[in-house]
Parts: structure tokens; sequence; C-alpha cells
């Protein structure tokens, strides 16, 4: 039994099947059930914690259908349309619903129904059951009219009315009713009678594609995995081809059989229904995963679903689009290594260049992610004859130095950087880069110095302020030449 | 019976392996040469670096690392030219490198005369993602050639590893350029290794620094070719090394130089940090 404060007093919020039947209810106190019953085991609500469990409990029944919803305050929603058939027919998912359910050591009480508010109704003001529509109807009318979940004084004003039973409502003129008990009624009144129907909306988009596969013994062995996930794909690839798309991220659900559920992604930067690729994705990525996929005591459910799909252009076509770059068409195809790279490495370390156009040197070029759509601006032309203005290798953020140098704009003639001295042979300066005064006032103007150290080295050096400044100026690196 | 088959399967096995495995172990290396455009370089080698080769250059100090990776990318773009195709590089990078030298710039890139729109960095942890990054970029037809850029010393470079890599390139017919900084060469199945360090520039005019310079010494060559040290020049507009102008060239930086710009130190100047 739980309890929680509530009008000043503790008072049971949820109660289980034995301390009911003793009479125990929600919103009783603690101190009039502890008379009643001493024997009494009270705890804390903790409505985090439902929640957690309400979630991990709709992951762990998405293995039914994907198509799944909280159901408030504390059921779930499945739309089964079309999914019934995999378990053995209605009556065969109810009861695999129940036997997991009960497996988990929830009190339960499931209803199927045409549509989703009639099974609502049916599951937490009747005693549950399976119902087709005619069905559904008369065991609706017969409910009480609180299966409308109305306000309770709307309930009480109906029940004082002598309206005591969903059909006595139904048998009578709807529009009055609207006009007294507000126009919303009347539709609420025909979900519940399975005469219109709400779409749930689902805990996770559906994804387009998704191929189940349930298995009678629960496998471990990551060669198993590794079949199944191969038939899976192969199903996957039927599908893509008959509607023409190819997909750009698959999506591998792992059902363990107490209920946990693992999910893992793979992208390819182009559409793909090439299997025998996808699954060398998988296998990259579930080698690489930081947390392992711990099977337990096996998984007893695969799912492989596609959540995004893009007409697949054949390679034919693509030769007619312009472009350059990496993924320039006439290049041979260097799509499937991106794609290896990053199941290995993540998505963070496969990167290309990305010119923006502005002209702080930090911002002028960015990494992207190979996969990132968009092109950048056109890369700055050197000026011919000129050796490189711009260093290969940059430090974000600047690293400070020392320096002397000439007051007032000089170039330095010594800097220590990282404890080493370096004594400046060649120099050339200053390129006087503003700061971006529409981002941030403080930045301030930067003097930049290309030199050359005595071994040859070079660096680029700038100075931010002025001599004479109240802060004075203040020498970084930002950068190193070939 | 079987076993007889076995071991005839296995020998089959072994002849298709046995050119290969005389490339990394003998002199004869096969799969081309590109040239460096350094005409007494090129001489030198017989026509260039193999291009289906591991290079190893390991800079001469922590600082030259920047000279050694400017080496490698613009012996790596000339390779991939030398394919034919416009094949992209890519560039690997493990986090000390990044750590010590910065991360790839690609106004730089541009700035030495390469599409940075042609290259893929690929910024690993460590040396054993960076030499997987190797073998898997090796193994894309698509590729032209490849960077390998590494901090420090680490256990993971052994010779087996090197091997490998030269099987890769073998195999793939690409050049695979792995260059390596603070450490100290070891062992290993490259078909060159070189010492690079950064070279004083020619100045231009009012004492700027000139064009990149660097400083190649040959340490070791499979094919037994005698080692030399040449210093030259990257020309962006060709793409290719030139050797340095002949008034500046030469292997002793001229601290002379500096007079010819900067007034000597004196009263104006200040320190700050």
């Amino acid at each position: 039994m739980l309890v929680d404060k509530d009008r000043g007093a503790l008072r049971i919020t949820a109660a289980d099947v034995t301390a009911q039947r003793a009479g125990l209810e929600p919103g009783l106190a603690l101190a009039d059930a502890q008379a009643r019953v001493p024997t009494l085991e009270a705890w804390p609500h903790q409505p985090g914690e439902d929640d957690a469990f309400l979630t991990r409990l709709l992951e762990d029944f998405g293995r039914f259908t994907p198509m799944i919803a909280r159901d408030a305050p504390h059921g779930l929603m499945l739309d089964v349309t079309g999914c019934a058939h995999l378990f053995g027919g209605e009556a065969g998912l109810m009861k695999q619903v129940a036997v997991r359910a009960d497996a988990l050591g929830l009190t339960t009480r499931l209803a199927l129904a045409p549509t989703s508010q009639a099974a609502r109704a049916l599951a937490r003001f009747g005693n549950g059951g399976r119902f087709g529509r005619a069905e559904a109807r008369a065991a609706v009318r017969a409910l009480s009219v609180e299966a409308l979940e109305l306000d309770p004084r709307d309930a009480t004003a109906l029940k004082r009315a002598g309206l005591k039973r969903i059909g006595d409502l139904d048998d009578r003129p709807r529009a009055p009713l609207a006009a007294r008990f507000g126009a919303d009624f009347p539709q609420r009144l025909a979900r519940i009678l399975s005469e219109a129907d709400i779409r749930i909306t689902p805990h996770r988009p559906p994804p387009p594609c998704v191929h189940d596969r349930r298995l009678v013994e629960p496998i471990t062995e990551t060669a198993d995995i590794e079949r199944v996930l191969g038939d899976l794909l192969a199903e996957t690839t039927v599908w893509l081809e008959r509607n023409g798309q190819g997909g750009r991220a698959f999506q591998a659900g792992f059902w363990r059989v107490d209920g946990q559920v693992r999910r893992v992604t793979v992208r390819t930067g182009r559409p793909t229904r090439d299997a025998a690729a996808v699954l060398r994705l998988f296998r990259e990525k579930l080698a690489a995963l930081p947390a392992p996929l711990d099977p337990g005591f096996g998984f007893d459910q695969l799912r492989l679903a596609v959540p995004l799909i893009a007409p697949l252009i054949e390679r034919q076509a693509r030769l007619q689009a312009g472009g350059a770059g990496l993924l320039d068409p006439e290049t041979p195809d260097l799509a499937p290594l991106i794609d290896r790279l990053t199941a290995r490495l993540g998505e963070a370390a496969v990167l290309r260049f990305r010119s923006q156009g502005s002209h702080l040197p930090e911002r002028a070029a960015v990494l992207v992610g190979a996969e990132e759509a968009g092109e950048g601006v056109a890369w700055p032309q050197p000026a011919p004859d000129d050796p490189p203005s711009r260093p290969l290798q940059l430090f974000v953020p600047p690293q400070p130095v020392e320096a002397v140098a000439e007051a007032p704009d000089g170039h330095p003639f010594r800097f220590r950087w990282r404890r080493v001295v370096h004594d400046v042979a060649r120099a050339e300066g200053p390129e006087r880069i503003a700061g971006e005064w529409w981002r941030s006032r403080t930045q301030r103007t930067r003097d930049y110095y290309r030199v050359e150290d005595r071994e040859g080295r070079r660096f680029w050096l700038f100075r931010q302020g002025q001599y004479g400044d109240a802060e004075g100026p203040r020498w970084f690196i930002h950068g190193l030449f070939p | 019976m079987r076993n007889k088959l076995a071991s005839s399967d296995q020998l089959e096995a072994l002849r298709a392996l046995a050119p290969a495995l005389a490339a990394t172990s003998g002199h004869d290396v096969g799969g081309g040469r590109f040239a460096t455009g350094l005409a007494s370089l090129d001489d030198h080698l017989g026509g260039g670096l193999g291009a289906a080769s591991l290079h190893d250059l390991y800079a001469g100090a922590g600082g030259d690392a920047p000279a050694a990776l400017g080496f490698a990318l613009g012996l790596a773009w000339r390779a991939a030219q030398a394919t034919g195709e416009r094949r992209p590089l890519i560039w690997g990078l493990d986090e000390g490198s990044r750590r010590e030298i910065g991360r790839p710039y690609g106004p730089g890139l541009a700035e030495l005369g390469l599409d940075p729109e042609r290259v893929l960095l690929v910024e690993v942890r460590d040396a054993a993602a960076l030499l997987g990054v190797g073998e898997e970029a090796l193994a894309s037809p698509a590729v032209g050639a490849v960077v390998l850029g590494a901090w420090g010393e680490s256990k993971v470079f052994s010779l087996t590893a090197s091997r490998r890599l030269a099987m890769a390139a073998r195999t793939a017919g690409r050049t695979l350029m792995l260059v390596r900084a603070g450490a100290d060469p070891t062992p290993g199945a490259a078909e060159t290794r070189w010492r690079v360090r950064a070279a004083s520039s020619a100045p231009l005019e009012a004492g700027a620094p000139g064009h990149p310079a660097v400083e190649a010494a040959l340490i070791r060559h499979r094919g037994g070719v005698a080692p030399r040290t040449w210093i030259m020049e990257w020309d962006r507009e060709q793409r290719s090394f030139i050797a340095p102008p002949p008034l500046s060239g030469g292997l002793v930086s001229r601290p002379a130089d500096r007079a010819g710009h900067a007034s000597a130190p004196g009263e104006g100047l200040r320190r700050a940090g």
C-alpha cells in the first residue's frame, strides 16, 4: 500500500488487492486505515518511480506493437491493428499480454475493443475482456456513466436525473445533452460507444517499415543474433525494393526475456537497401558499443525498423547530378567507407571541412560530420605566389604565449610557448582582423603575424589589445604552418 | 586424401600470397611509383616513391610535426592524383596530435592548394584506432591515399602492425603515409623511412616568411637506396615539391636575414604575455 501527504494527512494513494478486500480505498487517511487493519504495510508514494516503471513497461510491451502509448494515469494503450495474427489471433495476443504482465507481478485488467476509448472504458470501469463491435457497444451501454470520466459534478447531476448507465444516455437525443454538459459531450459518448475513433499518439512515432522476429527459444550468442538480424534485413530489403525506397537509418530492437529493451541504430549517408552492408554496419556498431549488448537470459524478440527512408536514386541518375567534393558523383563511392567509420567511431569522428565565409579565423571554416547535409560557401582562393596566409593546424581556443615585441604594432622578436623560447627570424604582419561586433561586444580586434623561428618553424601569432590599453596587449598562438 | 587436398589448397593460397610477401620482405617494389616533383629526389629513388606502399615519416622533433604532416599531405595528394581519378584523401589524426598541434584547418589546406572538399578527416582517440582507420580506408576502392598522424611512443606500432599496413597498402595499390611525432623510429615494413624537419624558408620582400620548406632525410629504404637529405619547397600552383630558390637554399638557416627587415631590439621593445 502506498501513502502520500494530501490535505494535511497521510492518505492512501494506492492499495493492492488484499488491502482493497479489507475495504481500504485510495483517499482514506492512513490513521483510519491503521485503525481498521493494524497489520497493514505502508510505503511513501514516489510518483517518479511509477513514471519510470511505466516507461520501462512501455518499452517492453512495445514488442507487441510499435503503436503504443501511455494511457494516463496508469495504463498502456496498444493499437494492435494488423498485429494480432503474429500472436495467434486476438485471443492469443491477449493471453500473451496477460502472461507477460503476470510474470512482471502486475495486476492488470485487459480490454480489447474496436476503438481505444471503448477499450479504456471497458478496462477501467468494466471487467475487461475481448469485444467485437456489437459486443463492445452492449458492454459499454451497461457501464456506469462514470465511464465517461466527466467532471464529478456532472456525473452527480446525471445520476440525480436518473441517468445511471451509458445506455440511458445513448437512448436520449444528443442535442439537449450537449446543451447541458458541453459541446464535446456527444463526442465523448460516441467515442466510448465505438461510433467514433481517435488515433492514439504513439510513444515513438512508428517507423514506416518494421519487421519482427519472435523467438521460441531466447538467443544469447552473437552468431545467432546476427543470423536473425540478417533474416530481418532480407525481409526489410524486399519491402524497400517493392516501395522503391532505401533506408538511411536502421534500428534494431532487442527485447530481453526480463523485459529490458535495447535499441541500436546505424545510419548511412545515402539511402541503401544493401542488406549485407547494413549487417556489416550493425556488426561494427555492436562491437563498438560503449555498454555492450547484454543478452542476460536471452533475447526473445528482435525487431528491425527503418525509421528513415528516402527514395533510392539509382547510380545512373546520380551521374547526371552536379556537385563536387567528397560525394562527387564522378568520384568512386566513398559513402560505404564513411558509414563503416561512422559506425565504428561515432559521428563526431568522421568529418569534412566546410567553409563558412566568416573573416574570423575560428569561424571561417568548421569541421562537420561527413554525412551532414548542406554545402558551405566556396573556399577562398589563395593569392598566387604568396605563401600560405592561414595555418594548416589551428588551436581552438588560441593558446597564450609570452612575447617580446616592438610597440606599438611591431612583430614579436621572441616568444615563449610551452616553456620553449623561440627566436623570430622572419615575420610578416600585422594582418588586422576585427572581432565580430554583432556577435559579441567583448571580442577585440586582433593583429596577426606570420613568424618563422630560427629553426624554420612557422607560427601564426596574434596580439589582442594595444600597448597603452588599460588591459595591455596579450599575445596568443593560433596556428601552425607546415 | 582429405589431408592432401587441404595441403594443396594451402599451397595454392601460399602461391597467391607469394608476390605480396616478396614485396613486403624483398627488394622489388611493384605497384608503380609517383614522383615528388623534386628531380634530384625522384632520380635518386628511381622515379619516386612506391605508390602501393607504406611510408614512415618521423618528425625530427615535436615542433617539426606540422612540417612532417605538410610533407606527408603533399606526397599523399600527388599519390592520389597519380591514381588517375579525383579520389579523396583520408586523413586520420589521433588525440595526442590534436592536443599538441591543434586541429586541421580547412583554409590552411586550401592555401597549400589542396582542396579541403576532397579530404575526409577522421579523428580518433588512440594509435590502435588510427591503425584501424588506415586499414579500413585502404579497403575502400574510392580512397586516393591515406595520411595517418600519431603523437608519442606507443607499443601499437609494432613490426606486425607495420607489416599489416604495408600489406594493406600493397593489396589496395594505394599509398599510406604514417607520420609520427615525439617518437623514435622503430623497425617496420615501410618502403621508405624519413626524418622530416621544418626548414628555413626563402624570405620574401621585407623579410616575410616564404613558402613552406621542409628538410627531408631518407634514413632507410627497403630497396637499399642510399640515405640522403633534401631541402625542398612546396609549390601550391603545381602541387609539387620543387628545389628552393638557389640563393636561399641551404642547410643552414641564416639569422643574418633578420637584420634586413627588423631593427635590432631596442627602445620600443615591450614584453607582454
